[in-house]
């Protein structure tokens, strides 16, 4: 639609350009642009910001996403899904603690043991960045609604913490969505962005973000415009959902044992638990007491008075593991909490006052909450987008320079790490290794690449192994193949070979540990596809539709107006047949969305003088010369809003 | 010197270096990071790291540097650098920006710190020093083989000490006992190794000065470069190893 309509015309070019910045968080998910000097998040189309990462499958096998996936949580639980961004990257053996406290189903491992995860959902399986796929996408959606225009690329958050078969997985998720992932940025650094942006301010930052299900800790050094991150650390499985798996623990055991019920395996009950336990978690931040309250399935009544003061000591435990990434991450920057400057609070979880109260203990003063900590991260990822998209006045001095949050090693001799790409080195960053053969002839090496603190390889986190082939047969010894691994502005790891004696590019097939295969991606990607052209000509059609009835609507109205009598005959006439025409192509079923557009188009541009007469006599001479198009887009209307040929309906607003 | 290093002149480099901009076809000086013409950057070329920030070739590398310069020019490049300021770009583009910011974080990385600085130059000097990572260590200790360490002659009286209190601090935990005495003793030890590390990197600093001076003085020799080199492997490697110390020591006061 936007390539149709006068005013819009002229921003479509950018519009078609447009880069999102999306927090695919564990809890809720946000997307959020740069409009103007500001970054703004994108509503959905219930009006609310946050929409929820959940995930359901109905009975005809449609996704539903967000708020109105929820009810699903608890009316058929073996078809929904939420914090699916734990098992991002992750094996079957990473999980089972998981599994514990999540209803999440795997399917039975097929033969490709050590393969990705898959997740039983209704009769289907789906892979962890399949599933993020979908929320991503229905992000992807809200914000080609509210620009009334594809958008194709996009900025995503990642925990700071997170390995880098957790970023390749949401990497993943996004091509699988039809996004092309321009940035990977980490959450706290996104959350400094939007902070820097407001405050202009050098020094010394810490952010400590604990959000549903990650803690992060990150020291930055703000100098002039760059976000150097000094030190990272963090906890990625940390957050509001263990706090929240605490409570519900408390009230099975209670009504296991006062009711003699025992729901620990009624998903449908715990998910009404759950429910229940998150209000009494949210109450507890502003009152000092209240009661879990929440009605099981066939008809009892549970409830329990909480205090805050015994929600504390119950929590303590949970919040403790965040000091010792917060200590960590200043000792690496060899700094006292006296040399922080500023401390920022990001992710839900900040808002419980022992946490609060914890991080000034931890840096000796307050914090600033002044950006909702909901919100931050996304709005630094639009930051982040306008910086790739060429910047704006606001962000033209702007640089983010990240660093890796765990040591890069390969598999040495006795099962030891040697490592090769130290934990806070600044990224890009990159190493050269050679290695040999240790047999006459041999045309394979195996390298083991890990990431990780530890000394030995079992104790560090596996990320693939390559197999160097086609090396030329020589001597033992004698080969000399130079191996340079990169860890990319994403945190991802590139890696490229050659053996030097003959000077051949050494053939490398990366086995990744965990995640999807490139094949894998790319068959997703295409029935992902399938669904998005659909998806998108039908909500076209929907658009062009409700914009035709706003607009006939609207001139129902303007014909009672006395500037109506002003028009010549010829000029009314005009209009009237463009209605005329406009009512007609816009009801077939299978009308197609551009006709209606062009009419509607024809239709706006004929009553041009209508509106500016309308405007003059009712508004103000402000808005003279104006299309009535340019007069809604000055008042700051959405796409979706009414037509602004009546003047009515923008007084009321 | 030379003839123990693949390490080109800088005469050769300054031949070999001279090339056109893939893009406009000016010529290019050295190894610019971007043509003084139209600007654009250029490919990433396998240069070392002090060349990288322009503070010499070889054998002219210094070692005593001016370290806010070296922040500012680390500033200064990554603004032009950084993958960030490609995103529109060509995928070419995107390909040097990204090898050439790994190598300008690789470089800055090494340069600021002393120690990293010191080694890196003594590699690119042909020197291999004594490995002594703890990695290492352990591979050694996996395959069987005996590492090569060199107790340096003042301190073989103490570290004999020091191994007989580690061993009577590992009976005593794995017996559940507490000597506090032999906890002091450790920290003092600890501290006192501190000390000397410190001190080491000061005369490691000192021998900054005079390798820089074998580079400008007209009259040194290839001997006095030899000299100094020598000295400032000596005082890596018994840096390392009392770097070694510390951390065994802070192990077994841990662990």
């Amino acid at each position: 639609m936007a390539e149709t309509k006068g005013i819009q015309i002229e921003s479509s070019s950018a519009v078609a350009d447009r880069v999102v910045g999306i927090d695919l968080g564990t809890t809720n998910s946000l997307v959020a642009f740069m409009e103007g000097e500001t970054p703004v998040v994108i509503p959905g189309e219930d009006g609310l910001n946050l929409v929820p990462s959940v995930v359901a499958i109905t009975n005809n096998g449609e996704p539903v996403i967000g708020n109105s996936a929820r009810k699903h949580l608890i009316e058929t639980p073996e078809r929904a899904i939420y914090s699916v961004k734990r098992l991002m990257g992750r094996g079957v053996e990473d999980v089972q603690d998981e599994l514990k406290y999540f209803p999440f189903r795997l399917a039975q491992s097929e033969s490709t043991a050590g393969g990705p995860l898959r997740i039983q959902l209704g009769g289907k399986t789906f892979t962890p960045p399949e599933i993020s796929a979908f929320i991503l996408r229905q992000l992807k959606r809200n914000a080609e609604r509210y620009f009334g225009a594809p958008v194709t690329k996009a900025v995503i958050t990642v925990p700071a913490y997170f390995n880098d078969a957790q970023r390749q997985a949401t990497k993943d998720a996004g091509r699988i969505a039809g996004l092309e992932v321009l940035r990977l940025v980490n959450e706290p650094t996104a959350a400094s962005l939007a902070y820097g942006l407001d405050k202009k301010k050098d020094g010394i930052v810490a952010v400590y973000d604990l959000g549903g299900g990650t803690f992060d800790i990150s020291i930055l050094k703000l100098h002039e415009g760059i976000f150097e991150v000094i030190a990272t650390n963090g906890d990625t499985h940390l957050g509001g959902d263990d706090i929240d798996n605490l409570l519900i623990g408390i009230a099975l055991d209670d009504i296991a044992g006062d009711m003699t019920l025992d729901l620990r395996r009624n998903g449908e009950a715990v998910q009404a638990i759950r429910k229940a336990v998150i209000d009494a978690k949210i109450a507890l931040s502003s009152s000092d007491s209240t009661t879990i309250q929440v009605t099981l399935p066939g008809g009892q009544a549970y409830a329990r008075e909480i205090t805050r003061a015994q929600f504390e000591a119950l929590i303590e435990p949970v919040i403790q593991r965040t000091v010792g990434p917060a200590k960590q991450a200043l000792a690496d920057a060899a700094l006292s909490p006296e040399q922080i400057d500023e401390v920022v609070l990001v992710g839900g979880s900040t808002r419980i006052p022992r946490v609060r109260a914890l991080v000034k203990e931890l840096f000796k003063r307050e914090s600033h909450t002044e950006l909702n900590p909901d919100e931050v991260v996304a709005l630094g990822a639009a930051v982040q987008a306008n910086i790739l998209s060429g910047g704006s006045k606001a962000t033209e001095d702007m640089l983010l320079l990240d660093v890796t949050p765990l040591s890069l090693g390969i598999e040495a001799l006795g099962g030891v790490v040697a490592k090769i790409i130290h934990r806070n080195s600044t990224i890009p960053a990159s190493a050269t290794e050679h290695f040999t053969t240790g047999v006459e002839g041999q045309t394979n090496v195996a390298i083991h690449v890990l990431q990780g603190e530890r000394e030995l390889a079992k104790d560090c986190r596996s990320l693939a192994r390559f197999d160097l082939k086609g090396i030329p047969p020589m001597a033992a010894g004698l080969p000399r193949i130079e191996v340079k691994l990169l860890i990319d502005a994403n945190g991802i790891l590139n890696v490229s070979a050659r053996e030097q004696r003959s000077g051949r590019e050494a053939e490398i097939e990366v086995k990744p540990t965990y995640g999807l295969t490139d094949d894998q991606v790319e068959s997703m990607i295409l029935d992902s596809f399938d669904h998005a052209e659909d998806d998108f000509r039908e909500r076209q059609l929907i658009e062009a539709r409700n914009e035709a009835e706003n607009i006939l609507a609207a001139l129902e109205k303007s014909k009672k107006n006395p500037a109506w009598t002003m028009l010549s005959a010829d000029e009314k006439q005009h209009i009237d047949d463009l209605e005329r025409k406009l009512a007609e192509v816009k009801c077939p079923r299978d009308a197609d969305y551009k006709q209606i557009q062009a009419a509607t188009e024809e239709l706006n541009k004929a009553t041009t003088k209508l509106a500016e007469l309308m405007m003059d006599s009712a508004v103000s001479s402000a808005l003279h010369g104006k299309t009535m198009e340019g007069a809604g887009e000055e008042m700051g209307d959405g796409p979706t809003a009414p037509h602004p040929i009546a003047p009515a309906e923008f007084s009321k607003r | 010197m030379a003839t123990e290093t693949n390490i080109p002149t800088g005469n050769a480099v300054a031949t070999e270096g001279a090339s056109l901009c893939w893009s406009c076809n000016a010529a290019l000086a050295g190894n610019a990071h971007f043509c003084p013409n139209c600007g654009k950057v250029q490919p990433s070329t396998p240069i070392d790291y002090f060349e990288f920030f322009s503070l010499g070739a070889a054998p002219a590398r210094k070692l005593d540097i001016d370290l806010p310069a070296l922040e500012r020019e680390f500033y200064r490049l990554s603004r032009k650098l950084h993958p960030d300021v490609f995103a529109r770009a060509s995928t070419r583009e995107q390909q040097w920006s990204l090898e050439k910011s790994s190598q300008l974080n690789d470089a800055y990385r090494t340069l600021k710190d002393p120690i990293a600085r010191t080694q890196y130059l003594l590699e690119l000097e042909g020197v291999k020093l004594e490995e002594q990572s703890s990695a290492a260590t352990l591979v050694a200790r996996t395959s069987g083989e005996e590492k090569k360490q060199v107790v340096p002659p003042e301190l073989l009286e103490e570290v004999f000490e020091l191994n007989m209190q580690l061993q009577e601090m590992r009976m005593n935990k794995e017996m559940g006992e507490d000597d506090p005495a032999i906890v002091s003793d450790l920290q003092n030890a600890k501290s006192r190794f501190e000390t000397m590390l410190d001190d080491l990197t000061s005369e490691l600093k000192s021998y900054w000065n005079e390798w820089d001076a074998t580079i400008s003085a007209p009259g040194s020799s290839e001997s006095d470069r030899i000299r100094v080199r020598d000295k400032l492997v000596d005082l890596l490697n018994r840096r390392s190893y009392i770097r070694n110390l510390v951390r065994d020591v802070n192990q077994a006061l841990a662990g």
